[in-house]
């Protein structure tokens, strides 16, 4: 995202998250460039979005795993309305939601790519975008 | 069999509104106090006879606003049930509880909404625990709001059954074409389909014209034991099956394993077996209708026809006045006006009393009305005169 110093001036801050002791490993991962997901220490079973507890086995436990970076379009919508004014200047944008090979699913905005060619069981890559020194988020783009 | 006893153990006795306008400078609770009244003094109640509330879980009111305002001598129930646009229709299976079981005699459930320059619906969302994941993960990147939440579920559909947005036009032209003959709805003009497929794109497949409309007012039901309904001013409508339902996933619809199902699947079989209905015994259907591809879902998902074809069904005229299943006669949440449903209720309640005038669906004996909300839960009553 290239803005120069008048752009920051003016733009309303966007909503940023706010990581916990949870949540911390996926952010810490982003600014790393590396996609990391939560993965049950008893049963092996990932997850996302990052929660407390095992769904299946109720373990506790759990630990980091990093990613593929590969998926397939689950689905998508392109937004042509600002309903927070941060993300007025990137209109229309698309965020599509894709099914990772790890059997979780990643939403994330779509660069680089012809939103009308989206469809269901498109290939994937996820990649990462630095907003700035504290913050990175992921995106899509489509596999050459 | 689950909740089969609380068949027609409760009726709602009364109902009433405020004004449905853009914008107010009545306050919410106002708001609220003022359709509370209509509705008590409909069922001919005196507001002393509530020992029942039940506020709406995502407002800023709550029990003992009626206790201080109303002077409640003794309110013996208060409950919240928070679940967005379905917490109307959920508040009516926990009303009846109340009253089937003696807790309570007569349940006041209120729903306002005040000015929406204080906080229009992103603001609000963000605050929800019930948003805390999509807030930290969905929210940072642009997704912001139920048409962008909701826009990959309607994607999804037409990509997978090859639902189209003609669909879609034909729920908004429905709505308005009811709004036509309400004389309380915000919007009276009519549309066709050019109208709708020019409205302009807010999230893709949503364009204005399949999103509901932000309003400021307020609207009230009371429920009462059957065995005290018959006794009051109105016709009684009974409760002959009532159910909540929550999706699986509901705090993120990107993880649902099935985005194109909602909790209503869930609570559709529970209340059409309590009620013991068909539903060919339908006569009309308050279906929410925050974007008008929900309404497609949600009649699969009630069972009206099968998963994928709920874009059909909306077709020829079906869901109009006149129709197979006539839907939303009040003109919903996309032309009467967004009071989270509980609008639904009310006119739902006015078709079986025979109260609706140009729009009045004839002998009207049984309807259903349904309620959607937050990130896919859904609630179901089944109601008959």
């Amino acid at each position: 995202m290239s803005t120069n110093l008048d752009d920051h001036a003016r733009l309303p801050p966007r909503p940023r998250p706010e990581p916990d002791a949870l949540s911390s490993p996926y952010w810490d991962g982003l600014r790393a460039h590396k996609l990391m997901l939560q993965r049950c220490r008893a049963c092996g079973r990932v997850r996302h979005y990052p929660r407390p507890l095992c769904d299946q086995c109720y373990a506790f436990e759990h630990d980091w795993i990093e990613a593929r970076g590969a998926g397939r379009v689950h689905s998508w919508t392109v937004c042509h309305h600002a309903f927070h004014p941060a993300f007025k200047q990137e209109l229309p944008y698309a965020l599509v939601t894709v099914d990772l090979a790890e059997g979780v699913r990643l939403q994330a905005p779509l660069r680089g790519g012809d939103p009308t060619l989206l469809r269901p069981e498109l290939p994937v890559l996820i990649d990462f975008e630095d907003v700035d020194e504290a913050l990175t988020l992921p995106c899509v783009r489509v596999s050459a | 069999m689950a909740g089969a006893g609380l068949k027609d153990r409760a009726a709602v006795t009364g109902v009433g509104e405020t004004a449905y306008t853009r914008e107010t400078a009545r306050s919410q609770l106002e708001l609220t106090l003022a359709a509370s009244l209509a509705a008590i003094a409909d069922a001919g109640l005196d507001p002393k006879d509530i020992d029942g509330v039940i506020p709406y879980g995502a407002g800023g009111v709550v029990a003992e606003d009626f206790i201080t305002n109303f002077g409640l001598p003794d309110l013996r129930y208060s409950a919240l049930t928070p679940m967005g646009g379905a917490s109307p229709v959920a508040a009516l299976q926990s009303a009846a509880m109340a009253v089937a079981t003696g807790v309570a005699n007569h349940v006041l459930i209120a729903l306002g909404r005040g000015s929406i320059a204080g906080g229009r619906i992103t603001s609000r969302l963000a605050a929800m625990p019930q948003m805390r994941l999509v807030g930290e993960f969905e929210m940072v990147q642009g997704c912001n709001a139920p048409a962008q939440f909701y826009a990959p579920m309607a994607r999804r559909h037409m990509a997978l059954y090859g639902t189209t947005i003609d669909q879609f036009a034909e729920v908004a032209m429905a709505c308005r074409d009811h709004a036509r003959l309400n004389e309380r709805a915000m919007m009276r003009k009519p549309m066709t389909r050019e109208d709708h497929h020019a409205s302009r794109l807010i999230a893709d497949p949503f364009r204005l014209f399949d999103c509901s409309l932000e309003s400021a007012g307020a609207a009230a039901v009371v429920v009462s034991a059957a065995e005290r309904a018959s006794d009051l001013q109105q016709r009684p409508v009974y409760i002959g099956g009532v159910a909540e339902g929550h999706p699986d996933s509901p705090s993120a619809i990107t993880q649902r394993p099935d985005m194109t199902r909602f909790g209503l699947a869930r609570a559709a079989p529970i209340a059409f077996r309590m009620a013991g209905v068909a539903h060919a015994d339908i006569d009309v259907a308050q279906i929410y209708d925050c974007f008008t591809w929900v309404v497609i879902c949600q009649l699969e998902d009630l069972g009206f026809c099968d998963k994928g074809e709920g874009g059909a069904f909306v077709e020829g005229g079906r869901i109009g006045l006149g129709g197979a299943l006539p839907v939303n006669t009040h003109g919903g949440l996309l032309s009467e006006a967004h009071i989270a449903g509980m609008n639904h209720i009310v006119e739902l309640v006015r078709q079986l009393r025979g109260q609706c005038g140009e729009r009045q669906v004839a002998d009207a004996e049984v309807g259903l009305v349904t309620g959607f909300g937050d990130l896919g839960d859904g609630a179901i009553a089944i109601m008959h005169r």
